[in-house]
């Protein structure tokens, strides 16, 4: 029988939450309707085109704009003497000391410290002559040796500064007594390459001053619009309320899209000197050398080991090469991985030391699982040499050393993003056994040695890890109701394309017994609501999520207590079904008259606060911690070098999933990223510190082709105890632990354990590494 | 560099423009006929974000000039759908999940659309092979084959 036909007081409360429902961002998107910032324009738009260092290291002797200047439709042409006492941009704020002579001008003053670093900024009335006359810029610069390495000892930034701003330390327990008592000390050198998100669209700013309003406006804003808007609103020394940031559709984020870049002042800068609206839109060749880059770090790390196998102390040092300056996020992945570093398991003493250096290469910064990725690779290496060493199968030297159910909450006595890490759930010995059954490993093993029997080079590994996600401190969400029965939902968060517009209408939909394509959820947009705190860390389905909950709580209080009034029913009988107020009685009366009838001049109303609206806030302390395991299956080709990855299975703890399907998207486009960062992507530079991969053709990302057939497990079995719902996060759970069960995996593969040092393994390296050691 | 006059047909429709001859079809596309949903992810032909159909072949439109387009039939992702309805291709994606932020789906659907249109027989490897040659960040690929062999699919079990 439909719903419909149901006496209202019998009807069931459709549930929203859990439920794998169309996306709402959908619909615009397939249409070719989307509002890209590149799609925007305002009339008499200027196109501004940025002039970069052709040089990794040198003093600028001359700038010649003279030639650009005189070029067709060009309005301006600027370099860092043009640009007053802008200062440079900053980082966020975090207990690390010293960074501050280290942030980047918007245009190079003296020196110049990357190729793709801006010397001079060209502005003209058309993109095409913009791009024609900053060719006509000449740099002059007087050579200096580039540092390149993060690894060699530091050298001089400038006089009286060293290449390494800081040297980050953690740990707790008696590092060296642990060792000096081992039965087994397991020791390896491993490293990953840099690479980053390269997001499909390029990054793009259209900057506008609105003289009547006295506001300036800057669209293609994206993660952290209102941190953003305060930063610019100091650099130009403007109040923040005379800053408006818009953030429109995004293509992908991914960690590095949304900061405050050199770009973001100068068109700002722009649009305020010139009074018209500015536009920059990147091309791919500025963004693989402009925009942040990532992962490049090396680890020396040790293990202290029982006869039984159990993990007595982990001694780490740890060296991140950040590229020439100190960006937004100051050195925060490298304190993150040593943070986060020990995973799952019990790690009874631990030392950990990161040397953030400075190079001459493109500044890094975060890109999805941040310090996790490299983490992940380096402890489920360790994990993997320690089980060799004693003879153990690799998922039995784990259950060792797992963190128990019992143990929750579990200090780690660390910190990592300025909170204390406390594992706050999880069953991470009963997800191995689930993964393993999924995915049927043991008859995987099996094929994989019949085949290596016949030949083959087949394999599989895996690999565990804990994510985090909901980082606070806080979320402001405000809800309201309008008469025709649609709910408004404003949140300070941003989207970047990961489906949160649906996630968090599904979470309202749930509490308002209403239907989710009824609620618009509007965000990024710093005019409409005061405070927010963006879209990263995997934070925006727990934070959000929980301060809509709120809001709609408050929200569905109002509707209920008002709709009893004008029914004459008793509060506590009535339920929000389908969008209606609706009593035993079969009486009912819809969201949207409510509203109405709340409206200011409403004579209903009584005393009642006017509007059907409400607004909450979420704080939290306390990131919580979803966690998961990876199986790769790999097939190595001994002649090309050539890594064909065959099969691979993710298991994965999300605490609650508001919606599968998109939580299996997350999972399954991380992995892509990850298998890139495992095998092909990197940015490799030549010894002269010019970059080699510009271009979609030297910078090689997963497709179709490469992507294994994949099997998603979502677990739900330790809900989050941090807030009601039990969200967690899953933006970083494909990506994590994928260099390391592709390494396990090519190990098993070539039957060489330990083979897989460094990542990306790419043809040339496993084929250079193969005839090396035969 | 001036500008000379150019008509394009642009899903049916012609499209008076005055560009430089150096414009790239997609920019034309962009700019001067303000159909934006034809995206530029590279500009160097590799990512496929840009893809229109012309004279029925699938088409990087960052690599073609305006003028070279003159007289051909394009078609683009507004044209796909006929008013409120959408093609089936593009309900396809919606139902599986296959875009996240939708930046590399105007590509991916024409791609698809053309090279389907062409061989309705497509095996399924040919069909990996054919969407191997655009790029997308965020979905790692698994939902976009779904989508598109759920309409092959359909299209081939009950031919319009
Ligand atoms: S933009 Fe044309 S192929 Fe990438
Ligand atoms: S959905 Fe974002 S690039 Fe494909």
């Amino acid at each position: 029988m439909p719903a419909d036909a149901l006496p209202a007081g019998a009807r069931n409360r459709r549930s929203w939450i859990g439920r794998s429902v169309p996306r709402l961002e959908d619909g615009p998107l397939v249409r070719g309707e989307g509002r890209f910032v590149a799609d925007l324009s305002f009339p008499g738009e200027l196109h501004a085109r940025v002039v970069r260092s052709p040089y990794a290291h040198g003093r600028i002797v001359a700038i010649d704009v003279e030639e650009a200047r005189a070029a067709p439709g060009v309005v301006a042409v600027w370099t860092a003497g043009d640009l007053g006492a802008l200062p440079p941009i900053p980082f966020r704020a975090t207990a690390i000391q010293g960074l501050e002579p280290y942030c980047q001008p918007a245009l190079a003053r003296d020196v110049v410290r990357y190729v793709g670093e801006p010397v001079a900024l060209v502005v003209a009335d058309d993109p095409y002559r913009a791009e024609d006359a900053a060719e006509l810029v000449m740099v002059e610069v007087e050579d200096l040796p580039p540092a390149l390495s993060a690894v060699e000892p530091p050298s001089d930034w400038a006089p009286g500064l060293s290449t390494e701003p800081t040297v980050i330390r953690k740990g707790y327990g008696e590092v060296d007594a642990a060792f000096a008592g081992a039965a087994h000390v397991v020791e390896l050198d491993l490293s990953i390459g840099r690479h980053s998100a390269v997001m499909l669209e390029t990054r793009g700013l259209l900057a506008r001053f609105d003289a009547a309003r006295g506001v300036l406006e800057l669209h293609g804003a994206a993660k952290r619009p209102h941190w953003n808007r305060d930063r610019l609103a100091e650099l130009f020394d403007l109040p923040p309320s005379a800053v408006e940031l818009y953030e429109n559709h995004v293509g992908g984020g991914f960690g590095v899209r949304g900061e405050i870049y050199p770009e973001d002042l100068l068109v700002c800068f722009a649009a305020l000197r010139l009074r018209r609206p500015v536009k920059w839109i990147e091309d791919r060749r500025e963004h693989m050398m402009a925009a942040n880059h990532s992962r490049e770090q090396t680890h020396a790390i040790r293990a202290a080991v029982d006869g039984e196998g159990r993990l007595l102390a982990i001694d780490e040092v740890l060296h991140h090469d950040q590229g020439a300056y100190v960006r937004t996020h100051g050195a925060r992945v490298a304190d993150m991985t040593i943070g986060l570093l020990l995973g799952p398991y019990r790690v009874p003493a631990y030392r950990a030391v990161a040397h953030y250096r400075l190079t001459n290469k493109t500044p890094a910064a975060t890109y999805r699982a941040p310090g996790r990725f490299e983490g992940s690779f380096v402890r489920e290496r360790l994990m993997d040499a320690i089980a060799q060493r004693l003879s153990l199968d690799p998922a039995e030297l784990r259950r060792r050393n797992l963190i128990a159910p019992e143990e929750m909450p579990y200090e780690r006595g660390l910190s990592a993003l300025e909170s204390e890490v406390i594992l706050d759930s999880g069953l991470y010995d009963d997800l191995l056994t689930r993964a393993l059954d999924f995915s049927g490993y043991a008859g995987m093993q099996a094929a994989c040695a019949r085949r290596r029997e016949a030949g083959e080079a087949v394999g599989c590994g895996l690999a565990m890890f804990v994510e985090k996600s909901g980082l606070g401190p806080s979320e402001l969400v405000e809800i309201s109701v309008d008469a025709a029965g649609w709910v408004e939902v404003l949140t300070g968060a941003a989207s970047v394309g990961q489906g949160m517009e649906t996630a968090v209408a599904q979470i309202v939909a749930e509490t308002l017994g209403c239907d989710y394509r009824r609620v618009r959820v509007l965000h990024g947009d710093t005019a409409r609501i005061p405070f927010g705190f963006g879209a990263h860390a995997s934070r925006v389905t727990v934070m959000t999520g929980e301060a809509a909950r709120r809001a709609a709580e408050a929200v569905r209080d109002k509707a209920l207590e008002f709709a009893a009034a004008l029914l004459g029913e008793p509060a506590d009988t009535l339920d929000l079904i389908e969008g209606q107020a609706s009593a035993p009685s079969g009486a009912s009366i819809p969201l949207g008259v409510l509203a109405a009838k709340l409206g200011p001049a409403s004579a209903d109303r009584g005393e009642r606060e006017p509007g059907l609206s409400a607004s909450a806030w979420f704080h939290s302390k306390h990131m919580n911690y979803p966690y998961g395991v990876h199986i790769a299956q790999a097939a190595v080709d001994r002649e090309t070098g050539g890594v064909r990855i065959e099969r691979y299975a993710v298991a994965y703890d999300v605490g609650r999933a508001v919606n599968p399907a998109m939580v299996e998207g997350q999972i399954q486009g991380g992995l892509a990223q990850g298998l890139g960062g495992a095998l092909f992507e990197e940015f490799a530079y030549d010894p002269d510190g010019q970059p080699l991969s510009v271009t979609f053709q030297d910078y090689l990302m997963v497709t179709a082709a490469e992507m294994p057939p994949l099997d998603v497990l979502i677990r739900e079995d330790a809900p989050s105890p941090l807030n009601p719902l039990g969200l967690k996060g899953a933006g970083e759970a494909g990506v994590n632990a994928a260099g390391a069960a592709v390494a396990a995996a090519i190990d098993d593969a070539l039957q060489r354990p330990g083979f897989v040092t460094r990542l990306p393994m790419t043809p040339q390296r496993l084929r250079a590494a193969l005839k090396a050691a035969p | 560099m001036s500008k000379h006059p150019v008509t394009l047909t642009v899903n049916g429709r012609p499209h008076a423009i005055e560009v430089e001859h150096r414009k790239t079809l997609a920019d034309a596309l962009r700019e001067d006929c303000r159909l934006t949903g034809t995206h530029l992810g590279c500009e160097h032909g590799v990512c496929g974000a840009c893809t229109v159909i012309v004279d029925g072949a699938p088409v990087r439109s960052c690599l073609m000039f305006a003028h070279q387009a003159e007289g051909a039939q394009i078609r683009t992702v507004e044209g796909l759908a006929e008013g409120e309805t959408l093609h089936p291709l593009q309900q396809s994606f919606i139902d599986h999940h296959a875009l996240q932020c939708g930046f590399c789906t105007p590509g991916f659907l024409m791609l698809a659309v053309a090279a389907l249109e062409r061989d309705p027989e497509m095996s399924d490897e040919e069909l990996v092979e054919v969407l191997s040659s655009n790029l997308c960040r965020c979905t790692g690929y698994v939902n976009i084959l779904k989508a598109v062999r759920a309409w092959a699919g359909a299209r081939t079990a009950a031919p319009a």
